[in-house]
């Protein structure tokens, strides 16, 4: 049985890495992947909370977050590709409209 | 023989998320993400969580992947890459990851401790679940369907071209 102290280090460790990821990338899609990391981390720590607890409210809601993460996906990929064909580039530095 | 397990899913999680950072292609990136979800299933499975495990491949592993895929291979990834041009973001970055690992680990040792009491064994098997998810999560899993729907025709509109007039 491993100590659920662990699980959650991991997940710790995980989310980090998701949230450096997205620092320092600088295309669109990485920084999308690290965003799915991020969430992957915050499965991981809920499903340990739930075995944790004895409880499956946590699954339950790990189960709601991947089904919300394929919708998010596909919206954030058909807008990834509209920012491709509007600046024929995914570099975030090159959507620099609002920056003036 | 779990904890060998563990230590060799979160290593491989780890090793191919910091290969997906570190990688310069996007299909790698891609390729090193699957392989960390799918260690991440695994890990599920070892918390008594073998339907979100199967969840876990099946969704992310496959079809968001997949969803993944299908776009680097529509942008083409020679013009997507101009050269590097501002560094410094670096270092910050990498500050800010320190700071908010610490105060983490930090909550973590607060909050429980590493001595922690154990659970049952198998709760998460997938009849119970199911019946869960019918009953008492009735309604959150029938909106879901209707978010998919949006989801769904919101992506077409956005990637649906316009006709010039």
């Amino acid at each position: 049985m491993i100590p659920t102290y662990y699980f959650l280090i991991l997940s710790a460790v995980l989310f980090v890495m998701g949230t450096v990821g997205f620092l320092i990338k600088k295309d669109l899609i990485t920084q999308f992947m690290c965003v799915e990391v991020m969430l992957n981390a915050a499965n991981l720590a809920f499903i340990a909370f739930a075995r944790s607890s004895s409880s499956l409210n946590g699954q339950i809601i790990v189960f709601f977050i991947i089904t919300v993460a394929a919708a998010e996906a596909a919206v954030g990929l058909a807008i990834i590709l509209h920012v491709y064909r509007q600046k024929k580039s995914i570099k975030t530095e090159d959507s620099s409209l609002m920056k003036g | 023989m779990a904890v060998f397990l563990f230590i060799l899913l979160s290593l491989t999680c780890i090793g191919s998320i910091l290969g997906m950072i570190l990688s310069k292609n996007q299909a790698h990136s891609a390729l090193y993400l699957i392989l960390a979800f799918v260690c991440t299933g695994g890990l599920f499975g070892l918390m008594s969580a073998p339907f979100i495990a199967v969840v876990q491949i099946i969704i992310y592993a496959g079809a968001i992947m997949v969803l993944f895929i299908f776009v680097i291979m529509m942008i083409d990834i020679r013009k997507g890459f101009s050269p590097e041009r501002k560094k410094w973001i670096l270092y910050p970055s990498l500050g800010i990851g320190l700071v908010l690992i610490i105060e983490l680990i930090f909550i973590l040792n607060n909050a429980l401790g590493p001595s922690e009491a154990k659970a049952a064994g198998t709760i998460g098997s997938p009849k119970i679940l199911g019946k869960i998810l019918f009953t008492k999560y009735l309604y959150p899993f029938e909106i879901t369907s209707v978010l998919i729907i949006a989801a769904l025709v919101g992506a077409l509109v956005l990637v649906k071209k316009k006709e010039e007039k």
